[in-house]
């Protein structure tokens, strides 16, 4: 039973990223209606900022954690009003495109200046150690983890559904001429919601910087997983990607732990679900049928 | 719930048809002399460049063309190519090793393989259109760079397959100048087969498809079936390219199956020019040459050059070079007329 409850907690912490991840994308395309392949790159400079700035700057990881998505999502306000924006009218392949070319670039000027190899990154000393839950132990980290995005999650479902923003970004997101119809300015609220999206990949990659390599190729291999993630979950709906990142992790968790004479299991099993609910339903667990526009 | 989403909205506008409509307009004898330079260039090109050089850029071209045929000529962007490259290469690798049949049957189990693993993930990614259909390609691809990695009994892992023989009745095509010339007529054989297709009434369905899939439904064409076997056609041309890829390099590491692979085709693809079939050829020239060059001269980033080439085509060259130069050609014969 404490296998279980094991397996299912650190599957619900590796899904933790997964949600971050797809919460960003989905506001992200929901809003300018593209598929952000530089996410990964974002969450990888995230996590290797915050390796920069302590280990050359000594700065620690709490305030880390408010530098560097601040930081990235200035970046990426500023990467959308350069290049994104012009291609947004265009179709979503070209900024697909665009951000898998940014993601190389990215990757290399990284891999550049500190090589490939990982770098750790020590855990804050105040969630060192371990929370008993009773029967058994959980790393101090990860139950700090878990808990910081499900509390951002709720935090930004609570913004989308009883704030003044979060009416217009979702009216936007599903019917943007409408929005515009009633005299909403639905272009002054495309940048910054780009930013927070890259802000919350630089967020996820800080929070995995003390628990997984720190390294450039960190957030491509990610990136495609999320994705497959994304499909299942249906990107048009916020709700449907955090619970697929969650659902997703949980899988992978098990899997890993119940089939473990094949190591392939953990690693395949997201595409084998991808599969079975593009036969089940198309458009993804919580998508809905795009009307035709 | 099996009806699918890719409405009009959904469907992709990338290509300017421009491009096509004025080649195909050309007159006769410019398209004979085209071709002709074509081949010219083809028959010349290992002399002018490292014959090694000039194997990849015979392979790149299979493989741009693939690509092409899914991008350009069906409005499919498939991000996921790399999956039938290299099952391809490693099928054609393996069988080149432990078989020892003559190269080009190699190659041709190889292309096989590609197509048959082109059946499943091409039935499952129809079912979207759009940059759905990029993502679910992608992670398919990226499923069997998992497995490829995994199962390291038949690929090797990361050491890759080595000592890929170039077997052919005794003939020694260890030089990869003969090398060339021994794969030139199978990848314009490839190519002829490229060109067939999209000149074929199935062909002149796949491009309806691409503008108005709604449309093409209602004229009660299966849109899904023809997409399919759109699908399965690419990877085949693509797994001739893969195969062919392995011989030259005699090696065949996880590489050929990364998801940078597949975005390479497809940048390949824009820079040529979409739907422009030949451009991608012209494409995969400038981009093997590019990275060889690069590479040559030790620069290690060339992600950072790669990279910048997207970027750059991109926002200032969406219409690629075969597009451009079509374009233009096009302005002209409409000043003389």
């Amino acid at each position: 039973m404490s296998g279980f409850a094991q397996n299912t907690f650190n599957g619900l912490v590796s899904g933790a990223f997964y949600a971050l991840l797809a919460l960003g994308l989905a506001v992200i395309f929901g809003m300018l209606r593209v598929v952000n392949f530089a996410h990964g790159a974002f969450y990888m400079l995230g996590a290797f900022g915050a390796y920069v700035l302590l280990t050359e700057v000594g700065v620690p990881f709490w305030a880390a954690l408010v530098i560097m998505p601040v930081g990235l999502g200035l970046l990426g306000m500023a990467l959308e009003r350069a290049v994104i924006h012009r291609l947004t009218k265009l179709d979503p392949l070209y900024n697909f495109l665009l951000t898998f070319g940014l993601t190389l670039i990215l990757q290399d000027l990284v891999k550049l200046r500190y090589g490939v190899q990982s770098s750790p990154y020590a855990t804050p000393s105040l969630l060192d150690g371990s929370v008993n839950f009773g029967l058994f132990d959980f790393p101090t980290y990860r139950v700090f983890i878990l808990g910081f995005a499900v509390l951002l999650c709720v935090a930004v479902w609570w913004v989308l559904t009883r704030t003044r923003i979060g009416m217009v970004v979702r009216a936007a997101t599903e019917r943007p001429d409408l929005t515009r119809a009633f005299g909403i300015d639905v272009g002054r609220w495309v940048t910054p919601v780009f930013g927070f999206g890259i802000g919350l990949a630089g967020l996820a990659g800080v929070l995995a910087a003390p628990m997984r390599a720190v390294n450039p190729l960190m957030g491509a291999d990610l990136i495609i997983v999320v994705f497959a993630v994304v499909v299942i979950g249906g990107l048009g709906s916020i709700f449907g990607s955090v619970a697929a990142g969650f659902g997703i992790g949980l899988v992978q968790a098990w899997g890993e732990a119940y089939l473990s004479h094949f190591p392939i299991v953990s690693q395949t099993i997201v595409f084998v679900v991808m599969a079975g609910v593009l036969l089940w339903r198309p458009a993804g667990l919580f998508g809905r049928e795009e009307a035709p526009a | 719930m099996t009806s699918t989403v890719d409405t009009p909205a959904d469907a992709p506008r990338t290509t300017p048809p421009s491009g096509l409509v004025a080649v195909a307009r050309a007159p006769g004898w410019a398209r004979y002399a085209l071709l002709a330079v074509g081949l010219i260039v083809a028959a010349w090109l290992p002399n002018g460049l490292y014959p090694a050089v000039a194997v990849d850029i015979l392979c790149w071209a299979l493989f741009a063309v693939a690509v092409d045929l899914l991008l350009g000529f069906t409005g499919l962007m498939s991000f996921g190519h790399a999956a039938f490259w290299g099952t391809s290469a490693y099928v054609t690798g393996l069988v080149a090793i432990h078989a020892g049949l003559p190269f080009p049957l190699a190659v041709l189990a190889g292309a096989l393989a590609a197509a048959v693993l082109a059946v499943p993930i091409g039935y499952l990614a129809v079912k979207r259109a759009g940059i759905y259909f990029a993502m679910v390609t992608l992670a398919f691809a990226q499923m069997v760079y998992y497995v490829a990695n995994e199962w390291r009994s038949v690929t090797q892992g990361e050491n890759g397959l080595q000592g890929v023989p170039r077997e052919l009745f005794g003939v020694d095509l260890t030089d990869d100048y003969y090398f060339y010339y021994a794969i030139l007529p199978i990848v314009l054989l490839g190519l002829a087969a490229a060109w067939r297709i999209v000149h074929s009434p199935f062909g002149r369905v796949l491009v309806g498809i691409r503008d108005n899939p709604a449309r093409a439904r209602a004229l009660g064409y299966p849109v899904h079936r023809y997409k399919l076997t759109a699908f399965v056609l690419s990877g085949f041309i693509a797994g001739l390219g893969g195969g062919l890829f392995a011989l030259g390099h005699r090696f065949v590491s996880l590489d050929v199956l990364h998801w940078t692979t597949s975005g390479k085709a497809v940048i390949v693809v824009v820079l040529g020019g979409i739907g422009t079939l030949w451009g991608g050829v012209l494409g995969a020239g400038i981009v093997v040459r590019l990275e060889d060059w690069l590479s040559f001269s030790g620069f290690e980033a060339i992600g950072l050059v790669t990279g910048g080439i997207f970027v750059l085509v991109v926002v200032l060259f969406r219409r690629g070079i075969w597009g451009s130069v079509a374009e233009l050609a096009h302005r002209l014969a409409a000043r003389r007329r």
